[in-house]
């Protein structure tokens, strides 16, 4: 699936994915390939993009919106830094 | 002669420093547009999204959910947000949008204006002064947001705005403003603020069934205020860029016109200095001539 990080600063990700963990205001949630359309507030806290089987990384994100629609995500946040 | 040659120094030199401010004031907003463009750009594709995010939501729930932000009324009262720059020297670049404003309401609320249902909301003080002069109503309480242009400031109106739209103070609200394209081009726009517009659904297209976390009321009711101010938010920024490219188009305009007057002068000034010489010489030739004679 495609992925898109947006901040109202710049663009941080932009590419093919496997899946991506998000800190949903109700949980904990992962979005994988072929997802059925969603719109889900976020809550401070990490996220996890999962490249592929063995690489992923991880952001610190302080909060905002995802929309899955056709198999393209979005992500929506006010910050994100990276973690090593 | 010599008076006429005087005169002439004196307008090269006064046109000469006349060009080093619009020099100096073309660089300044160079400097200040790299910045202006830097914020502007970056954020375009957020606040883009956060709109089809919107889109999306609100033609998605047609009929499900009550947004009281897209709920269109009669419009009676109307609300225009016009956007135009602290400082003058930038061309035409305010009174083009104080004439654009001025446009929409003469075409788009005739009737409300005609009862004196239109109001208006400056930020920057030009148009301000503009708009007060040509007897519109006017209010200056963002006028200011210039002087400390950030997001909460911008945020502060917006959130405003909303709260008088759902007070039903306003049926309508536009914003005027000038887009970014480039140094040179603005694109004025009078741009929907409230209620939300509805984006047609495309012909053919399956209304796509969102999974709504947490519910659809809660994550609209979080979505809603956020999309507006961004939304007002880069409509400032534009105008930010727009103002600096217009001013530094306008300071290279002024700079060339100088050295062209300059140009011109300098011929008139040497065109004096020949003639003073040419009448000193035949004074002296001529008052040789006689002590010959």
């Amino acid at each position: 699936m495609t992925l898109e990080i947006l901040t109202p600063e710049k663009k941080i990700y932009s590419g093919e994915v496997l899946g991506i963990r998000l800190p949903g205001i109700e949980g904990l949630f992962e979005v994988f390939d072929k997802h059925a359309p969603l719109v889900s507030a976020l809550t401070k806290g990490k996220m996890k993009i999962i490249v592929d089987r063995n690489t992923s990384e991880h952001f610190n994100i302080q909060g905002g919106f995802v929309e899955v629609l056709d198999n393209k995500t979005t992500v929506l946040v006010e910050g994100a830094t990276v973690v090593d | 002669m010599a008076g006429q040659l005087k005169e002439v120094r004196n307008r090269i030199s006064s046109v000469q420093s006349s060009q080093q401010i619009t020099k100096a004031m073309k660089m300044v907003s160079a400097a200040k547009l790299r910045r202006a463009q830097d914020a502007i750009i970056q954020m375009r594709p957020y606040a883009k999204k956060l709109q089809e995010v919107l889109s999306n939501i609100v033609s998605n729930t047609e009929g499900d959910v009550s947004i009281k932000l897209a709920e269109q009324r009669n419009i009676e009262k109307v609300l225009i947000i016009v956007i135009t720059s602290d400082r003058g020297l930038c061309g035409a670049y305010n009174s083009n949008l104080v004439k654009l404003a001025k446009a929409s309401i003469l075409e788009k609320y005739h009737e409300q204006y005609k009862k004196g249902n239109v109001a208006i909301w400056n930020i920057g003080k030009k148009g301000y002064e503009s708009l007060t002069k040509s007897g519109y109503k006017t209010s200056d309480t963002y006028k200011d947001i210039f002087l400390n242009l950030t997001f909460e400031n911008v945020q502060a109106a917006a959130k405003a705005a909303m709260t008088a739209f759902e007070n039903k103070e306003f049926d309508a609200i536009d914003i005027v403003y000038s887009e970014f394209k480039n140094a040179a081009t603005q694109n004025f726009h009078c741009e929907q603020f409230l209620p939300i517009p509805k984006v047609e659904k495309k012909a053919g297209a399956t209304k796509a069934d969102f999974i709504f976390e947490p519910s659809k009321d809660k994550l609209i009711a979080e979505l809603m205020p956020k999309i507006l101010n961004t939304q007002l938010y880069k409509a400032v920024l534009d105008a930010n860029a727009s103002e600096h490219g217009a001013r530094m188009t306008a300071m290279d305009k002024a700079s060339d016109n100088a050295n062209e007057l300059l140009k011109i002068l300098k011929v008139s000034y040497n065109r004096a200095r020949q003639a003073a010489i040419t009448t000193e010489l035949s004074e002296i030739v001529s008052g040789a001539a006689a002590l010959e004679g």
